[in-house]
Order: C-alpha cells, then sequence, then structure tokens
C-alpha cells in the first residue's frame, strides 16, 4: 500500500496543476524504462483491457527498471507474491535470462507465466546493395571468414538477438560460436541503421523492427524464423527452414502474475488476456507493429516457457554466458 | 509549395480549441517539470502518458500535448539552473555555469529572458530545419559508425578542460570520476555484469538523473544545513523583468552556431540534447576572445547552452520519425506513446500518416510560441514557484526530486544512491571540486566506451577502424585541437594561469 500512495503522490504532484485526478484498478509493471517492447507491452494490453471493458477503470502502468527485468521479477516474487491485481510484462527476454541465471538465482517457477497474445518473428536482414541474396549466402560467408561478417543486434551479447544467429549457424554445421562477431546496440532501429549505413554487414532482429525498412527497399530479408511464410503482404520473406535451417526464433510478448494468487484470480486475468488477445483491438494494433498471432494462455504456455528455458541454458553454456 | 500544402493540413489538424488547450496545459506542465531537479522531460513525459489514455485522447491530441510537455520541459530546465544553480534536467546542466553567476551578479531575470530567447530561436530553427530537411538529415545517422561515434565523444571529452572550473586537472579529475562510475552495470559487449558487486539494483548501471539530484539539490541542502542559509546558494532575487536587447543583439551569432551544433547532436542517434549544449558551449568557449570572461555570468554561456540543447531536441524528433531510432531518452518515450497509439515511425511515416507527422510539427511551431510568451513575459509565474524562501524550497524541492525519482523506479534502492552521491557531492564542494564533468562522464562514458568496444569487435582489435573514414578522422583532428589548442593559445598569450575561485 505504501508504494501505491507514493505512485499516486508522484503522479498526483504532477498533475495537480492540471487538476485531472485519475484512480487506477490495478496496475501492470513494465520492468524496463519506457520506451521498449515490455513498455509496449503493459500499455497496450491495459489500454484495450480499459477500453473494451474487461476492467472498468484504467490501468496503472509502472516502469520499474533494473537488472534487465530482474529487478521487478525480485520485487514481485519478495513483496508482491499475493498482489491480485498486478500483472508484469514479459518476453523472450525474460526467459533467455532467466536461463541464463541472471536474475540472481531466481527460476521461472516462482511466478505463474499467464500467457502471451502475440509474438514478434526473428529475422536477419541486410542492406539491399548487399551481396548476400539468401540465408545460405550469408552462413557460407561466415563458415568462410567469420572475421568478415559482423551482426547488429539490439540486445546486448548473449541476448536473444544473438542466440538467433547462433542458432542458425549451428544448425549450418559452424561450431566455432564464439568465433562469430556480434555487436550489440541501443535496440532494433540503432542496428539497422548501422547496418544501413554500411559498418556492420546484417542485422537480427524482429520483423516488427523492420517493416518500415521493408516497405521502404532499404533492406533484403534474407529470413524469418517462423515455422512457416507469415500471411499478407509478408508472404515474399522466405523462412529458414524452406532454405534448410530449421530455426524457430519468436519473440514472445506476454505477462506474468504473482504466484501467491488464488487460481480464481489466475482465471480471471487468463480470460480478461484471452479476451484482449481476441479482441479486433489487440487485432490492429499487432497489425500495426508487425506483431503475429501467437496465441498461448494459462497453464499450456507456463509447460512452454519451461521448454524454452532448457534450450536457451544449453546454448549459453556453449557460448560462455554461463558456466 | 508542397511542404506549406502539408503544413496546412497540419495546422489544420494542431489547430482545433481543444488542440491548442493542450498545446498551452502541455506547455505550461512541461515547463514546471522542466523546473523541477528530478523530473526531467523523460520522466515526464512518461507520469503523463496515463493522462492522455485516460483522457481518451485521439492520436494527434496525445502528440499535441506530450510534444508541448517536451519542448516545455526543454524550457524549464534553465529555471532552476539560472536561479538556483542546480539544473532542472540534465540538458539544463550546461547552463548553471554562467546562467547562475549571472544571478548572482542581480542579473537574475536578464539570464532568463535571454536564455528564454535562446531557447526560442534554437527550437524555431530545429522546427524549420525538421520540416525541410527530415528525409535529408536522416541519412546523416547512417554516417556514423562506431568508430565515428567514438571519435565525436572523444571530441566532447576533449573540450572539457577547464569547463566549469579554472583548474584543468580538477575538471579532470572530475571526469574521470564520472567515467569510472559509467563502467558500473552490464557490459553490453559481453553481457556480463561489471562493478555491480551481485546487486540487481546496479546491473543497469547510475541514472543520471539519480546523479544529478543527489550532487546538485541533495549536497546543496547540507551546504544549506551547514551554513545556516549564509552561504547557500538558494535565494537569489528576482529584479524588474526587463528584455536585454543589447545582449540579444551581441550574442545572435551566438544562437545561431549554438543552434547549428545542438541541431546536428540531436539528429544524431544516442547524442541527444546533453551533447549538443555541451558542444555548444564549449564551442562558444573555444572561438571567444575573451574564454576567461566564461563561467563568471557571460551571457554567451547562457544563450549558447539554451540554443543548443533545445535545438537538439527539435533535431532527436528527426531520426525518431524517419528511422524509429530514438535520439534521445524523451523521444524513447515518445517512440512508446506512437508506438501504443498504433503508429509505428520509420522511413514511410512521412508518406503513410501525413496527418500525425504535419500536426506534430504544427503542434511544435504553436508549443514554441506559447513557451516564448511563458518564458519571457511570464517567467515571474514560474519563478514564484522557486521563490519561496530557501528553509521551504531546498527540502520541498529535494523531497519532489525524490518522490519523482521513485515513482520511475520503484525502488528505494535509487534514494540511497541519491543520498550517497549527495554526501559525495558536499566532499568534493569542500575539495573545490567541479561536479558538472562527472556528470559529463556519467552521461557520455557509457556511449564512448560502447562504440569503441564495437569498434574493436568489428575490426578484430585493429585500432586503425578508428581512422577508417573521413569523417572519424575529422573529429578526431578536431578532438585534438580542441584539446592541444588551447595550451598553446595560452602560451602565446602569456596569460597566467588561473586558480579557481
Amino acid at each position: 500500500m505504501f508504494r501505491k500512495t507514493f505512485i499516486a503522490a508522484a503522479t498526483a504532484a504532477v498533475v495537480a496543476a492540471g487538476s485531472v485526478s485519475i484512480s487506477f484498478a490495478a496496475e501492470c509493471i513494465a520492468p524496463a524504462n519506457p520506451g521498449g517492447g515490455w513498455d509496449f507491452t503493459c500499455r497496450s494490453i491495459s489500454k484495450i483491457m480499459y477500453d473494451i471493458k474487461v476492467i472498468d477503470k484504467p490501468m496503472q502502468v509502472t516502469n520499474m527498471a533494473g537488472g534487465g527485468g530482474g529487478l521487478a521479477y525480485s520485487h514481485v516474487v519478495n513483496k508482491r507474491n499475493t498482489d491480485a491485481d498486478l500483472i508484469v510484462a514479459a518476453s523472450s527476454a525474460t526467459a533467455t535470462r532467466l536461463a541464463q541465471n541472471a536474475y540472481a538465482g531466481m527460476t521461472y517457477d516462482q511466478v505463474r507465466f499467464l500467457g502471451s497474445i502475440g509474438g514478434d518473428y526473428g529475422v536477419i536482414v541486410v542492406a539491399k546493395d548487399s551481396p548476400f541474396q539468401n540465408l545460405n549466402d550469408l552462413v557460407n560467408a561466415v563458415k568462410a571468414d567469420s572475421s568478415k561478417i559482423t551482426f547488429a543486434g539490439g540486445s546486448a551479447a548473449g541476448g536473444f538477438d544473438h542466440l538467433k544467429v547462433l542458432m542458425t549457424l549451428k544448425k549450418a554445421g559452424f561450431d566455432a560460436v564464439t568465433k562469430v562477431k556480434y555487436i550489440g546496440v541501443d535496440g532494433g532501429g540503432d542496428a539497422i541503421t548501422q547496418m544501413i549505413g554500411g559498418h556492420v554487414q546484417a542485422m537480427t532482429g524482429d520483423i516488427s523492427e523492420v517493416v518500415g525498412f521493408i516497405k521502404n527497399g532499404d533492406v533484403r530479408v534474407l529470413a524469418i524464423f517462423a515455422e512457416e511464410r507469415l500471411p499478407g503482404e509478408f508472404n515474399a520473406i522466405p523462412t529458414a527452414k524452406e532454405q534448410g535451417l530449421d530455426v524457430v526464433a519468436l519473440n514472445w510478448r506476454g505477462l506474468y502474475v504473482p504466484k501467491g494468487i488464488s487460481e480464481d484470480d489466475y482465471k480471471k486475468w487468463s480470460m480478461a488476456l484471452d479476451t484482449v488477445g481476441k479482441s479486433d483491438e489487440w487485432k490492429a494494433s499487432m497489425a500495426a507493429n508487425g506483431l503475429m498471432p501467437f496465441h498461448k494462455v494459462g497453464d499450456d504456455f507456463q509447460n512452454y516457457v519451461g521448454g524454452l528455458m532448457k534450450e536457451i541454458a544449453d546454448l549459453s553454456r556453449e557460448i560462455g554466458v554461463i558456466k | 509549395m508542397e511542404v506549406f500544402d502539408l503544413l496546412g493540413v497540419g495546422f489544420a489538424v494542431a489547430l482545433t480549441p481543444q488542440n491548442l488547450g493542450l498545446a498551452v496545459a502541455g506547455c505550461i506542465l512541461g515547463t514546471m517539470i522542466g523546473a523541477l531537479p528530478g523530473l526531467g522531460p523523460s520522466n515526464g513525459v512518461a507520469i503523463l502518458i496515463p493522462l492522455a489514455f485516460s483522457l481518451g485522447l485521439d492520436a494527434t491530441a496525445a502528440l499535441v500535448l506530450m510534444t508541448s510537455v517536451y519542448y516545455g520541459a526543454m524550457y524549464g530546465g534553465r529555471i532552476s539552473s539560472i536561479l538556483l544553480n542546480i539544473p532542472g534536467d540534465e540538458p539544463a546542466l550546461m547552463t548553471t555555469l554562467d546562467g547562475y553567476p549571472m544571478a548572482k551578479q542581480g542579473r537574475a531575470a536578464d539570464a532568463l529572458v535571454l536564455s528564454g530567447v535562446a531557447s526560442f530561436v534554437g527550437a524555431m530553427i530545429a522546427t524549420l530545419g525538421l520540416i525541410l530537411l527530415a528525409p535529408l538529415l536522416s541519412k546523416i545517422a547512417y554516417l556514423f559508425g562506431p568508430a565515428e561515434y567514438f571519435a565525436l565523444y572523444l571530441l566532447a571529452f576533449c573540450t572539457l578542460g577547464g569547463v566549469a572550473s579554472n583548474n584543468q586537472a580538477k575538471a579532470a579529475i572530475a571526469a574521470a570520476i564520472g567515467l569510472g562510475l559509467a563502467m558500473i552495470g552490464l557490459d553490453g559487449n559481453t553481457g556480463m555484469s561489471r562493478l555491480t558487486f551481485g546487486s540487481l539494483h546496479l546491473l543497469e548501471g547510475i541514472d543520471f538523473l539519480v546523479a544529478i539530484v543527489g550532487l546538485f539539490a541533495v549536497t546543496e541542502v547540507f551546504v544549506f544545513i551547514e551554513s545556516q542559509g549564509r552561504d547557500s546558494a538558494v535565494g537569489v532575487k528576482l529584479g524588474k523583468i526587463t528584455i536585454p536587447y543589447r545582449d540579444i543583439i551581441a550574442t545572435r551569432w551566438t544562437m545561431v552556431r549554438g543552434t547549428a551544433i545542438g541541431f546536428v547532436a540531436g539528429v544524431l542517434p544516442g547524442a541527444g540534447a546533453s551533447l549538443g549544449s555541451f558542444l555548444a558551449y564549449t564551442a562558444e568557449k573555444r572561438i571567444a576572445k575573451d574564454p576567461e570572461s566564461f563561467g563568471k555570468g557571460d551571457p554567451r554561456g547562457v544563450v549558447a547552452p539554451e540554443a543548443g540543447n533545445n535545438a537538439a531536441a527539435g533535431g532527436a524528433l528527426i531520426p525518431m520519425l524517419t528511422l524509429g531510432v530514438p535520439g534521445s531518452g524523451t523521444t524513447a518515450v515518445l517512440l512508446a506513446l506512437l508506438m501504443t497509439l498504433n503508429i509505428t515511425p520509420g522511413p514511410t511515416l512521412f508518406t503513410d500518416r501525413p496527418d500525425v507527422v504535419w500536426g506534430l510539427i504544427a503542434a511544435l511551431l504553436i508549443a514554441n510560441v506559447v513557451l516564448l510568451i511563458l518564458n519571457v513575459p511570464m517567467v515571474r509565474f514560474f519563478v514564484k514557484i522557486l521563490s519561496v524562501p530557501p528553509q521551504i524550497l531546498l527540502p520541498a524541492v529535494t523531497m519532489i526530486s525524490f518522490v519523482g525519482i521513485y515513482s520511475l523506479s520503484g525502488s528505494s534502492f535509487d534514494l540511497m544512491m541519491m543520498i550517497a552521491f549527495g554526501t559525495f557531492g558536499y566532499a568534493l564542494r569542500k575539495l573545490d571540486v567541479p561536479t558538472v564533468p562527472i556528470i559529463l562522464g556519467i552521461l557520455l562514458g557509457n556511449h564512448m566506451e560502447d562504440n569503441l568496444r564495437r569498434a574493436m569487435v568489428i575490426s578484430g582489435g585493429d585500432w586503425k577502424i578508428l581512422f577508417s573514414s573521413g569523417l572519424s578522422i575529422g573529429l578526431w583532428v578536431a578532438a585534438i585541437g580542441g584539446f592541444v589548442a588551447p595550451l598553446f593559445l595560452r602560451k602565446l598569450m602569456n596569460k597566467p594561469q588561473r586558480i579557481t575561485d
């Protein structure tokens, strides 16, 4: 309660001049500063929940940056374990860090993963004037001389963008994963700018990060890491799988809730998320932001996250991010 | 001309009574947010986003409100810099150097009006630059790879000597402390944590807002307590507000130069307003015939950083809109807002959603005029907020800073850190070590290191990559020139080395 009073006071201090008062029903924690994917998850899901009246008051979005999401995770596990009015944004990055033991020993079963209602498939793109025409051209170039190709991505070394490249190269039989050159910059937009500028040869990221550049013709997508080609305007993009490299990498966007809440409350949130996922508003939001449907809610999703853990942990051990 | 037609569309969108009202409200809120230390433009905008949603605003209206807050905060930051010697936000850091001495000389009103006009000129030219050059300028970002960015930040540090203090060694020590603090956190190159001592709180490094509030506001409280109010910076009286025409005319080229430098710094992703105002200030000092008057209340020292940071604010919108790459912390928040509103910035935004882009640009132009009115004839209103007796004001400012920071991070750790910085700042004050270079070290050090490391990864450890393009060589020459020139100039002019006061 103390925290909530504080947030209310802070908001009131700023808003007082506008003499508008807001009351909040529930809270969504975005475990990062405003502007990133988690922030987007919280803000769009909470907005839609309110717009379609799944909740009757606007939801407060709290940004709790720190430890790559670890601070919020520890906050939820230790201090809010029974808070039924709380949802927290999560993504593949949450799973990656949990698997790499980057949250100070906390494990994925200390919260309940609620579900994911959208995902962002991984892509590898090159500039339009690049000599690489397909994924195998690029992979073969790395195999021939890995010092000539640098990848840029929006996550730090060992993060999901980096792992996608390594998974692909391993599938192609290139095992010297530590030799692969990767620079982590401040987000996908930055990575693509570096690539178009010719400072690096390829960019690894998510499809939503490159939508504008595809339409503009500045980049060529060598592969999308999806099971099958996407529908609609992205149908021309070949999957990695059809090029003989069976890698599927999905950056899902979802939520978790505290573990100690009642089964009824868990159900209530599951239903709310399910409704949002099926709403036209969410479909419009996904379409505008390049997200693809990826609808897994409830226990099904908790198991899915468990499976991911193992896969990521194995690969991370191999590249030396974890011992 | 096509531009004017499009701008006409924009004004049609922005000039509805509702949007005009929002622009005025946003400007007032923004100026207040900027003026309060600890509430920078990025948290201000972030805190107000839920307000935009709960008011049920449509995309354009929400953008009008938020960009007015954004520009307003850029104007407002200077007020507490000048009157309290506490920067209202990080881009206003450089304004303390000459703004506060001017205020101490009884020229607070002049400093406020002058910086208000400089802000207006900077923001206005930058907005025009955004209109005319956005598609073209977005290409500048492509020229900057890791090597070029490294050289750019190096240039900033090479011109640091003598800023905020005439004792170069102390300024250098302070900068080194800042660089050291910037090391804390996740090493982006290996994904390993550094100097975090197992604490999750330190994993993302030290927030510069925490450092600013600690080193400036909290330190000020300590000094105030110790001296029982006698030596405190606070309590500058504001005289009658007149327009210092002579200074405005005398500094007209300073405004233009500051604007140009700030604008380019803003266009570069990651550089942002702080670098813009810093480079504008040091450049102005370098070319001045009498650099020793800087730091003592020189009007140029107020005009250059204010024109610079407001121009950078406009410039930073270019990579955000055309590339989807935020050029500063605040534009990162605006980017999030756009995406929540289902508008995806990127190369096709100008053609896909002209109503949004031109509505935004029209809103910026309107906000600028509103802000000039608010910040020049009506500046007294904002000064009122800061002119309560210091024994009430200082704790109040500190408390609001604490609440502001807490509401953002939701962590009491940041509050402890702020107090630690305050204690540290008090010790530095006693040792006469300037704190401005520390903040610059924290702000820019990370970027400089990251880019050097990235360049090394790309080249496989070959140093020659740092001199591999004309642009980077040019920046290196400027950096070395900026570092060496003053040493020679000083000899030539046979000027005795000044001891810091």
